[in-house]
Formats: C-alpha cells, sequence, structure tokens
C-alpha cells in the first residue's frame, strides 16, 4: 500500500463512519445556524455594517462549529481501543494525521457549503460575485483549522477535559489565519478582487499552512506513539 | 552548594535592581515628551525580552526532551514557561499602566498589544494542558510538542501582527533603528534593567525547578507507598 493509499483509506474510514452516523455533522451544522441567528440580534441585519463584518462573521460561525467536528476526530477512536489498533496498524504516524485531516477538512468544508447560502439568505447578500478565489481562500483557512485541530485533537484525546481544552488551545494559534480568512472574506464578498493591499492576507494564510502542516507531520509520530 | 549558589545570585539580582532604581528615579532626567512617566518602560520592555528568552530556552529544551527523553529538560520547560508568563504579565501590566497615562486609556487592539496578549494566552493553555494530564511521560511528551508549536504560533503572529495595524511606538534600541534616536544614559539602563530581569529570572527558573524536582520526588514516593499497600 503506497502513503496515499493509507492517508486515503483513513479519511475514507473516518468519513464513511462520520457521514453513517452523522453525530458530528448535525451537531455542528445545527449549532452553525444557532450562531448565524444569534449575529442577527449583535449587529442589524440590514444595515451596510454588515456587510463589512461578513467575513468576521462567517469564520467566525466556522471556527466555532468546526471545533465539534475536529474533537470527534480522535474521540471517535477512544471506544473499543480502537485507538490502539490504529497506532498498531502498519501505517506512518505522518499518514494517519494527514488522513484524518483531510476527513476534518471535508466535514467542515460541509458546513462551509451550507452556511455560505444561508449566510447569504437570512442576511440578503449576494456573495458569489469572487467564487472561485472564495473557495480558494475558503480551503485554504479551513486546512489551517483542520491541520492544528486534528494535531491539538491527539495532544488533547486522553485528557478528561478534552472538550474545553482544544478550543483553548487552538483559538490562539489559529489568528493569525483566521485574521486573514476574515480579511479576504469580507472583501470578496463584497464583490472584489484581491488587490495589492490585500495579496499580503493570502501569503500569511499561505505561510501558516506550510509551516503549521509540515511542524504537524514531523511531531505528529511523537505524539501518537511516543 | 546550588542552593547557596542560587540565594546568592537571588540576593545580587535584588542589590542590581536597588541600584537601577535608585539611577532611574533620581539620577535619569524625565523625558522631553512623556514626563516622568516613561520610566515605567524600564519595566516594560526588559521584562519582555526575558519573556521571549524563557519561552525559547522552554521551547529549545522541549526539543532536547523529545530527542533524549530526559527528565530534566521537562523541568525545565515547564519552569521556565511559569517565570516567562509571570515576565509576560509584568509586560503587559506596566503597558497598560503606561497607555493609560498617554493614551487615555487601557487598553488598544494594536498590533503588538494583542500579539502580547495572544502569546499569553498560548503559553496559559500550555499550563492547562499539564494540568490536565495524569501520566507524567504523557504529560512531558505533550507539553513538549505544545511548546515548540507555541513558540512557531507567537513567531507567527507577532510577524502577521506587524502587518496589520500599530499604534505602539516603534523599537528605539539602537541596535533596532541603527540611529541615535535614544539618550545614551537612557538606553544603558534598558540593558541593566534587562541584565537584572535576566538573572532574576535564572533564579526564579532555578527555584521552580528545585520545587518541581521535590513535587515529582514525593510523587514518585507516593506511588511507591501505594504499591506496597
Amino acid at each position: 500500500m503506497t502513503y496515499f493509499n493509507q492517508v486515503f483509506a483513513i479519511a475514507g474510514k473516518d468519513l464513511r463512519s462520520e457521514l453513517r452516523t452523522k453525530e458530528a455533522l448535525n451537531a455542528s451544522l445545527s449549532f452553525a445556524v444557532v450562531i448565524l441567528l444569534l449575529f442577527s440580534f449583535v449587529v442589524d441585519p440590514d444595515s451596510e455594517m454588515l456587510e463589512q463584518m461578513s467575513g468576521g462573521l462567517l469564520w467566525m460561525v466556522f471556527a466555532f462549529s468546526g471545533v465539534l467536528i475536529l474533537n470527534r476526530g480522535f474521540a471517535r477512536e477512544l471506544p473499543n481501543d480502537c485507538l490502539d489498533a490504529l497506532i498498531a496498524s502498519p501505517i506512518p504516524g505522518s499518514a494517519l494525521f494527514f488522513g484524518k485531516a483531510i476527513a476534518n477538512f471535508a466535514l467542515i468544508a460541509i458546513i462551509e457549503a451550507i452556511c455560505f447560502p444561508v449566510f447569504g439568505i437570512l442576511y440578503n447578500l449576494t456573495w458569489t460575485a469572487q467564487l472561485p478565489v472564495l473557495v480558494a481562500v475558503s480551503a485554504l483557512a479551513t486546512w489551517a483549522m483542520a491541520t492544528l485541530g486534528t494535531m491539538f485533537g491527539a495532544l488533547t484525546v486522553n485528557m478528561q477535559l478534552r472538550e474545553l481544552m482544544l478550543p483553548m488551545l487552538i483559538y490562539p494559534m489559529l489568528i493569525p489565519a483566521l485574521m486573514s480568512a476574515m480579511q479576504l472574506t469580507t472583501l470578496l464578498v463584497a464583490g472584489q478582487a484581491i488587490d495589492s493591499e490585500h495579496i499580503v492576507w493570502l501569503r500569511v494564510l499561505i505561510a501558516f499552512d506550510i509551516i503549521f502542516t509540515s511542524l504537524a507531520a514531523v511531531l505528529v509520530e511523537t505524539v501518537l506513539v511516543g | 552548594m546550588r542552593d547557596k549558589l542560587i540565594y546568592g545570585a537571588g540576593i545580587f539580582a535584588a542589590l542590581y535592581f536597588v541600584r537601577n532604581l535608585y539611577v532611574i528615579l533620581l539620577q535619569l532626567p524625565d523625558e522631553a515628551m512623556q514626563g516622568a512617566v516613561y520610566r515605567i518602560f524600564f519595566f516594560h520592555l526588559p521584562p519582555y525580552f526575558t519573556a521571549v528568552a524563557c519561552f525559547l530556552g522552554a521551547a529549545i529544551a522541549s526539543g532536547l526532551y523529545l530527542k533524549t527523553k530526559n527528565w530534566k529538560y521537562d523541568v525545565f520547560a515547564v519552569s521556565a514557561t511559569e517565570v516567562g508568563l509571570a515576565l509576560a504579565a509584568i509586560n503587559l501590566v506596566t503597558g497598560m499602566i503606561w497607555g493609560r497615562q498617554q493614551w487615555g486609556i487601557w487598553w488598544t487592539w494594536d498590533a503588538r498589544l494583542t500579539s502580547a496578549l495572544i502569546t499569553w494566552l498560548i503559553y496559559l493553555g500550555y499550563l492547562m494542558l499539564r494540568e490536565g494530564i495524569k501520566d507524567p511521560s504523557e504529560r512531558a511528551k505533550n507539553s513538549a510538542v505544545l511548546s515548540i508549536f507555541a513558540f512557531f504560533a507567537v513567531y507567527f503572529t507577532y510577524k502577521a501582527n506587524e502587518w496589520y495595524r500599530t499604534q505602539h511606538p516603534g523599537p528605539v534600541l539602537t541596535i533596532r533603528t541603527g540611529k541615535n534616536t535614544i539618550d545614551p544614559a537612557m538606553q544603558a539602563m534598558l540593558f541593566h534593567n534587562l541584565g537584572a530581569f535576566l538573572l532574576l529570572a535564572v533564579v526564579l527558573v532555578a527555584v521552580r525547578m528545585n520545587l518541581e524536582n521535590s513535587q515529582r520526588a514525593v510523587e514518585s514516593l507516593r506511588r511507591r507507598a501505594h504499591a506496597i499497600a
């Protein structure tokens, strides 16, 4: 089995088991809709202010609901000692990590794909003017969430306060990526292209992904095996 | 002997601070624009540098722990992080007092302030993670990984925020600006206080390491007693 087969075997297994039970997906999606609703009380839904806040608002929703998915990533393997079996299986730790990160990425992307239209309908915004770039930016920021979330999911999986520790650890670290995603999303939802003034945010996002993905790939074996 | 050395260095650090305070309060003149309040700067920048040194030390020790699995590196990492967190808190608080006097506000979401607060929260997370893991070797391993991540994240946040927004005064030290924007006597004083803070940090880390070692000894004795009984 090549490395890529191993990665996709893990990702496929995770996605299959999640899509059959939908336990994290349903919880996360309903949570996302509730937050979207709550934001209508924070800011007047008809005002121009909303357009200036759209990126921040959306990424807050994704960050909050994404953690519910990230928390399940490794916790799913705890019953029946599945995690031990996975670690004992003949695949490298990084393949396990990438498989789980890809599964998490796909699940958060599903939430986003549903939340964008719902957001557009509820708040009367046309958000599709820069759709391809918006998808690319969202993918980069979602990968940042997925990779850090999976890594720290592995770190906290055996803790009692797991559900609390994960957001406490990843939100501060994610700030550069979230900040860039918020800036760019606001711009793109308003229908503007990324200009020379904002290109720096794209660079931050790409650099963040590269640095933390490589760091996680190097260190994950230590975390899982010891 | 080791304890005597540590407490001797502690006493020396205390005397150094007294000497520095004498110069800061009685010898240096008021700053031209800010008046007397600029003196808090001597307790603002040096603790920040010292805290960064502590976090860097902790990250290096964490890497060494993962490589060698030697407990002493883990003991050093947790001690340095705790001391660094306290120093970073001093940096935040003195900054807020200065901001209240100069800007009229305690806090502003400025790049430097934000990244300092994020740093503080990330390392608070490190200590919380340690609290939450019972098994000593898993605790050491996981917190070592977190410490390495944290240092990268702190550096990245610092850089990302620099591009963002800033209201904080720019660098003043000659090595950063390349010109003489600061009075030489004041710059010398900054380095003196940095020396005092670094010495204080070394003493505190050494004391904290002693404490951690005793704690571990007690824990292992308790475990042994539990095994016999």
